[in-house]
């Protein structure tokens, strides 16, 4: 019965750890738009950075 | 080359556009046209790469463009165009607008509902834990130890998670009235109170499960509420604001600039071209144009104005450009005379009361009136300790908690609401519904209401098809609204060698000769000479008898259809409209409504509606004129399409999208099926205490049955609730 002492705690550490995953996520605005944020996780490419983009420009036009 | 610097040049959406602290810009647009998530992801990669542009993003959910830039490298202007180019219409709007404070309502109910949640399922843990060694052979000392644990999650749990419902019963306590948050946050807090002094004394029955297990349930029910409200309100923002703020200023020295209208100032002029709406009430100073009064008096036949005549905001410009000095905003200008009119009508409607909040003021002296029985019973009848007593008065107070009652009204509107969402009809208020159905007496406005509110070509029996081709090919050069409904009429394309003279017409320079299409002097014929009345244009040309084309405002294709409707589900329906009288008996015959006002001041129209709900009818309003907007806010529940004015829209409690008049008989279906699922749920959860009460004053009741009596009865009301989504009305 004693490994309760510790076992608890551990449990209600382990759930507080992820209640603050989800106030952090809240708060960092991840939950403005649900359905935007599932659909892009779908897309096949990443998304360019400005400089990526650039860089591919030019490549295109040195072709 | 100079870089333009920040500020050189002027832009119309500067008003909108956020300096963030790094000294880069940041805008918020409306974005009309998004449908798919393909079309989020082209319009983010089409601005993406472009120099300077930090970020774009697309919020799928209230399609709005979030953009961020860097000034020295771009600016705002061609950065939208490019998003016009692809076929999306993009106009900057307040970010710091009415949705953000349900935004952070939404936020703060999300947050509460997490913490209700982590607490809600570590104490049902350990109380599970705590059942099964009542049963089996657990000693008090873990007992006791585990309600201690259970005991520092619910604690705070239930102060933080429990904030919306306790701020919420103080500020209707302090109002001297009750809603049904007054009974929830009772039984919790009592609940809570109760629980910790048993912890203290060691006992055997701890109810911490049934607190925070009540607050996760009511959290969800309200958290799905406020979202959904909020995602219908910000739709109904960006229908306004993509109407397109702009106005063209006219500089003293004869330059034209692009302004947001908010930023017109008195005596600024405007420049209006024509088939563009009035920005600002004012007189005109130069130029010579008719003038569709349709938004404000509901008079669909258009007037001659020149310099020196008032028009209004919310008006059209038909013919030619003209610049319009804006005029004084006093208290006789329209738009102050309509928002008086308005206030007034919003006082005498009176607040209502919902349906859940009344039976919170039924409930809450029901609830006490138990648990104050179930003790005097115990105490002095049956001769039970106080201790004991007491707490058969608390099991009262916590098993009869409101919470299928709490979530009765709440789960069923989600429901309601999100159906008429998919269907393009926007409910904006919360009670909007509950309103609704109880409607028994519709009120339409005529035009732009039952009409589509635009020309449309009529008859062309006695035109031959060579001129009509000739006609239309020449109308679609032009942007005035008559010549765009030929146009459309036939699909024509633009005719080359075609010329505009505003105000008057259009001529066509072809083998053959002049022709010409516009006003009867234009063409050469007098004028008021012609046969029929209303708006009309004539084409004219060498050996070619002139030609009338006459238009008119075509009832929307299913009106007759909706007021049958409405008609059959025993609804009285009437027309009340600023038109004159001959045009509306005649509307009225076409979509058999037998009750029928024409030449209707905003007040008679007031007037009218406040003798109907002094007979005791139930009114709903459906208007999108600017005259209609006071009788809006006087009305039980009032209804406007997305075309209607932005004070109508603002006015009214549902907006709804499209050419059809179908969604008003629609909204009002779910509006009756949704109440009767309602009243189905607060009978269950009656019923529910009917079993639970007796159980609590008999002393038998247990946090385990506690526990199964409350989740048992919130799923039967949810489960029931599910039922608004079945796909017809009944």
């Amino acid at each position: 019965m004693t490994s309760l002492y510790y076992l608890i705690p551990i449990a209600l550490l382990l759930g507080i750890v992820g209640l603050g995953a989800f106030v952090w996520s809240l708060r960092t605005g991840q939950y403005e738009d649900l359905e935007g944020e599932a659909q892009r996780a779908l897309r096949d490419e990443a998304p360019l950075s400005p400089e990526e983009a650039r860089r591919g420009r030019l490549a295109q036009k040195d072709e | 080359m100079t870089i333009a610097l920040d500020g050189s040049s002027p832009s119309p959406w500067a008003s909108f556009v956020r300096r963030l602290a790094d000294g880069n810009q940041a805008v918020t647009c409306a974005v009309e046209g998004i449908h798919c998530a393909a079309c989020v992801q082209s319009i983010e990669r089409t601005l993406e790469p472009i120099d300077g542009v930090i970020r774009a993003r697309v919020n799928a959910s209230t399609h709005r463009l979030h953009l961020s830039w860097r000034p020295s490298e771009t600016e705002l202007a061609p950065l939208l165009e490019q998003v016009e180019r692809m076929g999306y219409r993009t106009v900057p709007c307040d970010s710091a607008d009415v949705t953000a404070a349900n935004k952070s309502y939404s936020r703060t109910l999300l947050q509460a509902l997490a913490i209700a949640g982590f607490g809600a399922m570590n104490v049902m843990v350990l109380s599970v834990a705590v059942w099964a060694g009542l049963a089996e052979d657990m000693g008090p000392s873990t007992r006791n130890f585990l309600h201690w644990i259970a005991a520092l999650i619910a604690v705070p749990t239930v102060s933080i998670a429990g904030y919306p419902f306790f701020r919420s019963a103080w500020t209707a306590l302090a109002g001297r009235s009750t809603n049904m948050d007054v009974p929830i946050s009772l039984a919790v807090i009592v609940t809570t109170i109760a629980s910790l002094l048993e912890t203290i004394r060691g006992a055997e029955y701890v109810y911490f499960d049934a607190a925070l297990a009540l607050l996760f349930f009511l959290l969800i029910g309200r958290y799905l509420d406020s979202s959904l409200r909020g995602k219908a309100l910000s739709a109904s923002q960006n229908l306004l604001a993509l109407r397109g703020k702009v106005a063209r200023l006219v500089t003293a020295d004869g330059r034209i600039e692009d302004i947001a209208v908010d930023m017109i100032k008195v005596g600024d002029r405007v420049h209006v071209a024509p088939g563009q709406h009035f920005q600002v009430d004012g007189n005109i100073v130069e130029g010579r144009t008719s003038v569709d009064l349709s938004l404000i008096t509901g008079e669909a036949a258009p007037l001659l104005a020149g310099p020196g005549e008032a028009v209004y905001a919310g008006s059209s410009n038909l013919d030619a450009a003209v610049v319009v000095e804006a005029s004084s905003v006093g208290a006789d200008t329209l738009l102050a005379e309509i928002s008086a009119l308005m206030e007034n009508a919003e006082q005498h409607r009176g607040r209502y009361v919902s349906l859940a909040d009344r039976m919170a003021r039924l409930y809450t002296p029901f609830v006490f009136g138990f648990s104050i029985a179930g003790f005097v019973l115990w105490f002095a009848v049956l001769g039970a300790g106080w201790h004991e007593a007491l707490m058969i008065a608390v099991a009262v107070l916590i098993v009869t908690c409101p919470c299928a009652l709490g979530l009765a009204v709440p789960a069923v509107q989600v429901g309601a609401v999100a159906r008429l969402f998919r269907q393009g009809i926007l409910v904006k208020s919360g009670d909007a519904l509950e309103r609704l159905q109880a409607v028994n007496t519709f009120i339409f406005d005529k035009t732009g209401t039952l009409t589509l509110g635009r020309p449309t070509l009529a008859s062309t029996r006695d035109i031959s098809e060579t001129v009509m081709a000739v006609a239309a090919g020449m109308a679609a050069n032009s942007a005035h609204p008559l010549a765009q409904a030929l146009a459309n009429a036939t699909g024509a394309a633009p005719l080359p060698d075609t010329t505009e003279v505003p105000g008057d017409g259009l001529f066509h320079r072809g083998t053959a000769g002049e022709f010409r299409l516009g006003r009867a002097e234009f063409v050469g014929i007098p004028a008021g000479n012609g046969p029929g009345t209303g708006p009309e244009l004539w084409f004219g040309g060498p050996n070619i008898e002139p030609a009338r084309f006459g238009f008119e405002d075509r009832v929307k294709l299913d009106a007759r259809q909706c007021i049958a409707d409405l008609v059959q589900r025993g609804c009285r329906v009437e027309i009340l409209s600023g038109d004159r009288k001959a045009v509306v008996a005649d509307m009225a015959a076409q979509v058999s409504i037998e009750t029928w006002h024409g030449e209707y001041r905003p007040a008679n129209k007031v007037e009218r509606l406040q003798l109907l709900r002094k007979e005791g009818q139930h009114v709903a309003m459906v208007g999108d004129g600017l005259n209609d907007a006071p009788a809006l806010a006087a009305a039980d529940i009032s209804l406007s399409p997305s075309t209607a004015s932005d004070i109508s829209q603002t006015a009214a409690d549902i907006v709804f999208q499209g050419d059809l008049l179908a969604p008003v008989a629609e909204a009002h279906a779910v509006a009756r099926k949704s109440m009767k699922l309602v009243r189905e749920n607060i009978g269950l959860a009656l019923g529910y205490n009917l079993v639970a009460v007796p159980i609590a004053l008999s002393g038998a009741l247990t946090p385990f049955i506690a526990a199964i009596l409350m989740s048992a009865s919130s799923i039967v009301v949810t489960l029931n609730a599910l039922r608004m989504r079945a796909k017809r009305p009944a």
